[in-house]
């Protein structure tokens, strides 16, 4: 059985190893900019299929960040949507035979949520001002500072090892059951993994939104 | 001889783990859902906010039981002591 927690790697470039989730990453960060910038290269005032596609997939997005942060979202569609486009992409990717999700690896989704963690603070900074940032950690009293302190790094470590888990536990059944039978059995599993995969695409987004607003404050 | 009796104690550890830590966010789960169809039943046009607030929340509940996992698989592909 292969070791979810350990990775290969397929080359090197000088003294850098190359793995296959930075492989897949680089792929699907093409795909998503070649395929933007070709969505959007003749955009009209009377929208075409393709664009009314997009331009409905962009209202949803708004729709969730406006009803989650009470706020306008432009500033944060960009990210937010980013990030959703990103994970959803990475868990069906799963359906490329060959292809393992790169969210399937640990150090993918710990990167993620520290983008995640690096965004919370810039916009905490930039709404607030960093007196008004720095005491958001000391409500409702002082001797709140340690444990507000503490769910920076909890809520961070638990978007890491949730996208992970999710991911990765999907890929191993399917492997096990792979190694058990393999003609057409793990299909409904491969289904399912297909519907986590939204699901927790959606979630981490959605959190994503819920901890900015969250630092952002009142308004 | 020391090695091998690790390794069975550390697979019958990942398995009462994953059992044993399964247990409470199944039942959070389920009372969560009860309770959220209960709150549709009685307010349809609630149902947007409701379900995306249920979905976080089921997300937050699930991470109890991915984190038993993640102990597990520690256990099972990086014990320290294999």
């Amino acid at each position: 059985m292969e070791n979810p927690l350990s990775m290969h790697a397929l080359f090197h470039i000088g003294p850098v190893p190359i793995t296959e989730p930075v492989v897949v990453t680089w792929g699907i960060m093409l795909f998503l900019g070649l395929g933007s910038a070709w969505a959007t290269r003749r955009l009209t005032m009377v929208p075409g299929k393709l664009q009314a596609v997009l331009e409905m997939f962009v209202t949803v997005i708004d729709d969730q960040i406006r009803d989650t942060m009470q706020r306008d979202p432009s500033p944060f569609r960009v990210l937010i949507g980013t990030i959703f486009l990103y994970v959803f992409i990475a868990n069906s990717s799963a359906i490329i035979p060959g292809i393992e999700p790169p969210t399937a690896m640990i150090e993918t989704d710990a990167a993620l949520a520290l983008i995640v963690l690096a965004a919370t603070i810039f916009y905490g900074i930039r709404y607030q001002g960093l007196r008004g940032y720095l005491s958001a950690f000391a409500e409702p009293s002082w001797v709140m500072i340690p444990l507000n302190v503490i769910e920076q790094i909890t809520r961070t470590f638990s978007l890491i090892v949730r996208l992970f888990g999710n991911v990765m536990s999907g890929v191993f059944v399917v492997g096990i059951i792979l190694s058990l039978a393999g003609f057409l059995v793990p299909i409904p599993l491969m289904a399912l993994d297909l519907l986590t995969g939204t699901v927790q695409a959606y979630i981490f987004a959605i959190l994503a939104t819920v901890f900015i607003g969250a630092a952002m404050g009142e308004h | 001889m020391t090695s091998d009796l690790i390794q069975i104690v550390s697979i019958l550890a990942a398995a009462i783990a994953v059992s044993f830590g399964a247990i409470g966010p199944a039942l959070a789960e389920g009372r969560a859902v009860a309770a959220a169809m209960d709150a549709i039943a009685r307010q349809p046009e609630a149902a947007g906010t409701l379900s995306r607030t249920l979905f976080v929340g089921l997300a937050m509940i699930e991470t109890m039981a991915i984190y038993t996992l993640v102990i597990a698989l520690l256990v099972l592909f990086a014990n320290p002591f294999v």
